[in-house]
């Protein structure tokens, strides 16, 4: 198997998360296609490292999780103050902002 | 000579294998992916995401990357996922994506931008030089560990340290974000027993189905006077069972027990007689040892 086809994986996996981010409403599901597009990013990062014979790649893919986990966190919590105060977990009710 | 010949078969049956395997899990994953962006229910997508994320842990493995595809599903699959599932329990399990769309033409257009995305990027990487598989040598393959260590701990150490000050940050705004400060003064004991007493009913509800041939939560207990006590059984179970269109909560009194399976709607006299008997001064929840027995 060449690096090609991994990073062939890794975009048809990045272009439907990035799909979802922008077709979904549902906060929750806006996040998981996010976590998809990191995914398909480490996913290029290892058949590069493979592709070049160094564990760089693989480094920066364990960096990447580790900054997934912390905005995990965060837009979680994030999610539940917007669900006690809204009682909604659709991207379209917090539009207080716009006015 | 023959030495060589072996290698060679030994790895051609090793990228054979490989092969087999990146087939076989890019569809998985692919297939997952798509589900997910299709899918309504927000457990769906969970779910399918997990699948995504263990098929690319396998492919991580593949790849020489062990400890990256231990963590893919320690972390990801297993912490990530979960707090997810976590969150979604809160927030609501069946609360259904709306198909509706809020903007116009809304859908449209993230197709067209997603076509375009797939073109521009593999535009891209048709035109990048990627070279072969490097080979797995005992350096990079076998001692992965030791060599993701040793590049953490030395060329990547202050971006390592910057990772815990990142992480210290993002629980202590979780913990922030996720805390409610108390409104209402705490309920002490000596206030809710009060209120108990104020209530008119200082004791538990009955339990359901306190008598011989059901013990199901949906079976009301027996009074004394033989009519069921409503009270045993959850609002929560009635009202469902009016909207399954079952009817009210079946009965099958001693009176009337021409044999199992008879069950009838509650009558609003027995739902008065119930009453009747919580206003008196024994309680229904005396009468109801005697109902067993």
């Amino acid at each position: 198997m060449s690096p090609g086809h991994y990073v062939a994986l890794a975009v048809i996996l990045f272009v439907i998360g990035a799909v979802g981010v922008l077709v979904r409403r549902n906060a929750m599901v806006v996040f998981m296609c996010i976590e998809l597009m990191l995914n398909a990013v480490n996913l290029a990062f290892v058949a590069f490292a493979r592709m070049h014979g160094s564990l760089d790649g693989q480094v920066i893919a364990f960096f990447v999780m580790v900054v997934a986990a912390a905005e995990v966190v965060v837009g979680l919590a994030i999610l539940m103050a917007i669900f006690r105060t809204r009682q909604s977990a659709s991207v379209d009710d917090p539009n207080l902002l716009k006015y | 000579m023959i030495h060589g010949g072996v290698l060679a078969a030994a790895s051609q049956a090793a990228s054979a294998a490989e092969s087999t395997a990146f087939w076989v899990l890019a569809v998985v994953a692919v297939t997952a992916a798509l589900g997910m962006i299709l899918t309504p229910r927000a457990v769906h997508c969970a779910v399918l995401l997990a699948i995504v994320m263990l098929s690319l842990a396998v492919l991580y493995a593949l790849q020489g990357a062990p400890f990256l595809a231990f963590v893919q599903v320690i972390v990801y699959t297993g912490a990530v996922l979960m707090l997810f599932l976590f969150v979604m329990m809160i927030v609501g399990v069946s609360a259904a994506d709306s198909l509706v769309e809020t903007i116009k033409g809304q859908r449209m257009a993230a197709g067209v931008v997603g076509i375009g995305m797939l073109v521009l990027l593999s535009l891209v990487i048709g035109h990048a030089a990627l070279g072969p598989a490097g080979a797995g040598g005992a350096k990079y393959g076998v001692s992965n560990m030791n060599g993701i260590a040793a590049l953490i701990f030395t060329r990547y150490v202050f971006p390592f340290e910057v990772t815990a000050a990142l992480l210290i940050t993002a629980a202590l705004g979780a913990m922030v974000l996720a805390h409610r400060e108390r409104t209402s003064p705490k309920p002490t004991q000596r206030s809710l027993s009060r209120l108990r007493m104020a209530s008119g009913r200082p004791t538990p509800l009955p339990g359901p189905g306190t008598y011989a041939r059901h013990n199901a939560v949906d079976m009301p207990a027996l009074l004394p006077d033989g009519s069921p006590a409503q009270l045993s059984v959850s609002p929560v179970i009635a009202a469902r069972r009016t909207e399954l269109g079952r009817g009210g909560i079946p009965i099958e009194g001693a009176d009337q027990g021409a044999g199992q399976g008879t069950s009838q709607p509650i009558t609003e006299g027995a739902g008065q007689a119930v009453r009747q008997g919580a206003s008196q001064g024994n309680g229904p929840d005396a009468g109801q040892e005697d109902t067993r027995s």
